[in-house]
């Protein structure tokens, strides 16, 4: 059965609320990382729910209600999320009281929003949703096991009318411990130029974005969600190319029939080469880059995703993702091939509808 | 139409044994593993009892082979040390034969390291070994699991609260059905963390004695650790090989309770939306179920709303049940993984576990469990529930193949 | 103790990050855990925690709480008979 995007909701360090990014409004940040242009949150999360929620959880709650309401739909049939690193903010506070206050007088709301799931099951007592509920967790293969899962449920006739999503949210006490791992650079500055100049470390960044996704095309449909793949520790960058190949094999597709690549290189000089080598067979195909706008986070694909399925949607390719190809004809075929640090390996396959 | 998901393999560390035997020979002469805390220092030590594994992290390696602890989380171990038991116990010595993944579960990941590293970076943030907050998010006890085993062909962890490995093993046999997977390892692993002690602590739902679930006199509940891991298997993996498998994963049901972040709504609608669900799919009658392994935690919030949710799904005539929790405390993310395992032991065994530190049922419920072991019963189906933090409630349906 | 409600009433503004109210909008007979302030469970054990630390007063149980956080001035009157002040 196939699967469409019937709805998007996205929050982001760019104009992805209003449309603005098509329209060139690049935003561009000094600092130590991107940061989510925050909306007026009051617009989508009553007072009581607001009060209590850490900022991903207001993100998450945001990008969900957007999503739905460009879907037209008031109840998901099923709420599922993926996350690398869960309700930071929460579990930093957390924490810090454990150890300021010696384990005494701790209040709890820290801790019951620090679960990994808490997004998820804000959305669900927002909505008064009681259906299936799910988050994963797993580095860079959290938002790709949420669509698999998504997928699986459409196809099947589990669930229809799914609500999807990834994010994530960074912190500066996770930045301070991520520069120290050599993750990240000291700031994202220069950030538009991140290709040009390479380093050790990439930008952070994060962001939130929500997918509305159901067997029945609708008049409101962004594109197909063909497929998603996942490799593990591959052997070598030949495994990973492999896979892409089959990939496009098994779904009828030739190299010369994808005519946009949307790759996840993100700055880092020990890592990007990986790209260049496994996308070789590709270097004909117009080529997107999209981490200099969004920033590297485990989630990062949802943005890209977001970016297909506008581009499919408005058949217009904004010349500053572009490393090359040009803008004149529209896609029909975009493959996303991301890694998080050269382990998890991710691809996904949108095509026109 | 999809297919049928089997269990061939079971793997479970936990207070009440090391392994399946050690679990078993606990789980029948009733000896509860809750008792005190010897691995974290906390100012809470003396008063709360805990369910522990009783291995320290490098007697735990030890038992792997493992030189160099660093490397690992407490997670990580009681994970591997789970997972690998499952995949022995199902016999499988060349996993590449068959497509075949992993999806493990956890709440606490990595976190009691985290917190090590976090007192020393609080008030300077170039302090802490970085070694310590390395291994702090999910995924990475998943992958340590994955690399011992030798699995690579899909490996992701779930992480909803205490539901989590019962929803990992739910999304294991989806893979299969949908025949994307022919096995699936599937569970869960927690360690006991700084955090989780003050954090049910700041919520007021720790006993300071060993919990009493579905008693009227519960005062909350105890905390433990471990990990329980089943390999999921395809009818047409089990027709192939020959082997008789556990039992077949007859049901599931996740359904969200919408109402509070922590608390259940009073009717337990979650729970019944659940437990319904995986009965609806197992095409079984309420009055097949043989046996309940509930979620029981000894909360006044859960045991309440669960039991008027059995009552309600089971129109007053509620089978068989108990909570295990009092053997083995609330091992949180493992468990559903944990219990998933105890339950298929009821039905290999053909016994009733009982519900320890039962005296007097919860006034409005006046529901009594199985209070000492009972053996040669029929249990031919159980049914195993989970539920968590954000109103995440799952349930799974074992039955007899 | 007219003081004490008003300071209380900041106080738990403050800790459960009532943002839409302020002191006036509260009425301290009113019931804190009824239909106006929509505050739940987790809201009273951030009482508990509240009445510890700037009061030095614990309570034992989630229970008890609830009790003493019927309105503002319930809570005033138990601050006031358990205060070591």
């Amino acid at each position: 059965m196939n699967v469409y995007i019937n709805g998007i909701g996205c929050i982001s360090p760019q104009s992805s609320t209003d449309g603005g990014l098509f329209s060139g409004d690049i935003k561009t940040y000094e600092g130590e990382f991107l940061q989510c242009i925050d909306p007026d949150y009051k617009l989508y999360i009553p007072p009581t729910m607001a009060r209590r929620a850490g900022r991903i959880i207001k993100m998450g709650a945001a990008a969900a209600r957007i999503c739905l309401h460009d879907a037209d739909l008031a109840m998901p049939g099923a709420i599922i999320t993926g996350t690398g690193m869960g309700c930071i903010e929460d579990t930093e506070n957390f924490l810090t009281e454990i150890i300021l206050n010696d384990e005494k007088m701790l209040a709890p709301t820290a801790f019951i929003q620090s679960t990994h799931n808490t997004a998820a099951a804000q959305i669900a007592i927002l909505l008064g949703c009681n259906n299936y509920n799910m988050t994963y967790v797993h580095r860079g293969f959290s938002f790709e096991s949420a669509l698999v899962d998504s997928m699986m449920q459409v196809d099947q006739g589990e669930s229809e009318n799914i609500l999807t999503g990834g994010l994530d949210e960074m912190t500066p006490g996770m930045f301070a411990i991520s520069r120290r791992l050599g993750i990240f650079r000291n700031s994202c500055s220069g950030h538009s130029a991140l290709f040009t100049k390479k380093a050790s470390g990439s930008i952070a960044g994060e962001g939130a974005a929500f997918f509305l996704l159901d067997g029945q095309q609708t008049s409101s449909s962004y594109c197909r969600l063909e497929a998603v793949e996942m490799l593990y520790k591959p052997d070598d960058e030949k495994e990973i190319t492999g896979k892409i190949l089959k990939l496009l094999k098994d779904h009828s597709l030739r190299i010369e029939d994808i005519d946009l690549v949307i790759s996840g290189v993100n700055g880092d000089e020990r890592f990007d080469g990986i790209y260049s080598s496994v996308l070789a067979p590709f270097k004909n195909c117009r080529l997107a880059y999209y981490k200099h706008l969004c920033g590297e986070y485990h989630t990062s694909s949802a943005f890209a995703v977001w970016l297909a399925a506008m581009i499919l949607k408005k058949n217009q390719v904004p010349s500053f993702l572009l490393a090359h190809g040009d803008i004149s004809t529209p896609p029909a075929n975009v493959l996303i091939y991301n890694h998080y640090l050269g382990s998890n390996h991710t691809f996904i396959l949108l095509r026109k509808c | 139409m999809p297919g049928r998901v089997f269990i061939t393999g079971i793997g479970i560390i936990s207070a009440i044994g090391d392994n399946v035997a050690e679990t078993l020979t606990s789980l029948i002469i009733g000896k509860s593993g809750i008792g005190k805390n010897t691995h974290i220092e906390s100012q809470y030590k003396e008063i709360f009892p805990v369910g522990e594994v009783n291995k320290g992290d490098h007697e735990l390696a030890g038992v792997l082979g493992i030189n160099d602890i660093r490397e690992y989380t407490r997670t990580s171990l009681l994970g591997m040390i789970a997972a690998k038991e499952a995949l022995s116990d199902a016999g499988l010595t060349d996993i590449s034969k068959a497509g075949t993944g992993l999806i493990s579960a956890t709440s606490v990941g990595g976190m009691h390291r985290s917190e090590m590293f976090y007192k020393d970076f609080l008030n300077n943030h170039s302090k802490g070994r970085l070694m310590n907050i390395i291994h702090h998010e999910c995924g990475d006890s998943t992958e340590k699991i994955a690399d011992i085993l030798g699995v690579k062909d899909f490996v992701s962890t779930v992480s909803t609260a205490c539901s989590s490995s019962a929803n990992s093993i739910m999304a294991g046999a989806r893979l299969i059905k949908n025949g994307k997977l022919q096995r699936v390892i599937a569970g869960g692993t927690d360690s006991l963390t700084l955090f989780t002690i003050n954090g049910f602590n700041s919520l007021m739902i720790l006993d300071k004695n060993k919990c009493r679930p579905f008693d009227d006199t519960r005062s909350g509940l105890n905390l433990g650790e471990g990990a329980g891991f089943v390999v999921l298997e395809s009818e047409e993996m089990v027709i192939k090989s020959g082997k008789k498998p556990y039992c077949e994963l007859k049901g599931y049901g996740n359904a969200c309770d919408a109402y509070h972040q922590t608390a259940s709504s009073p009717e337990g609608n979650g729970a019944y939306l659940a437990m319904k669900k995986a009965l609806d799919m197992s095409s079984l009658k309420e009055s097949d179920i043989d046996y309940i392994n509930v979620h029981g935690t000894g909360t006044q919030n859960n045991d309440l709303s669960e039991g008027k949710a059995m009552l309600r799904l089971f129109n007053g005539k509620v089978p068989p049940f108990s909570s295990t929790k009092a053997y083995t405390g609330h091992t949180l993310g493992a468990s559903g993984g944990i219990e998933a395992v105890i339950s298929v032991l009821a039905m290999k065994e053909n016994i009733l576990f009982p519900g320890l530190h039962f005296t007097t049922p919860i006034k409005e419920l006046g529901m009594i469990p199985v209070i000492t072991v009972q053996t040669n019963c029929k249990v031919n189906h159980v049914l195993s529930n989970s539920f968590g933090f954000g109103g995440n409630n799952s349930s799974l349906i074992f039955s007899q193949s | 103790m007219e003081n004490l409600i008003e300071e209380l009433k900041a106080e738990i503004i403050e800790v459960l990050n009532l943002e839409e109210m302020d002191i006036t909008n509260i009425d301290p007979d009113e019931p804190l855990f009824g239909d106006k302030f929509g505050l739940s469970s987790i809201d009273a054990l951030e009482l508990i925690v509240l009445l510890e630390r700037k009061y030095n007063i614990k309570i034992e149980s989630a229970e008890e709480g609830k009790k003493i956080f019927h309105t503002v001035r319930t809570m005033a009157d138990y601050i006031m008979q358990h205060s070591n002040k």
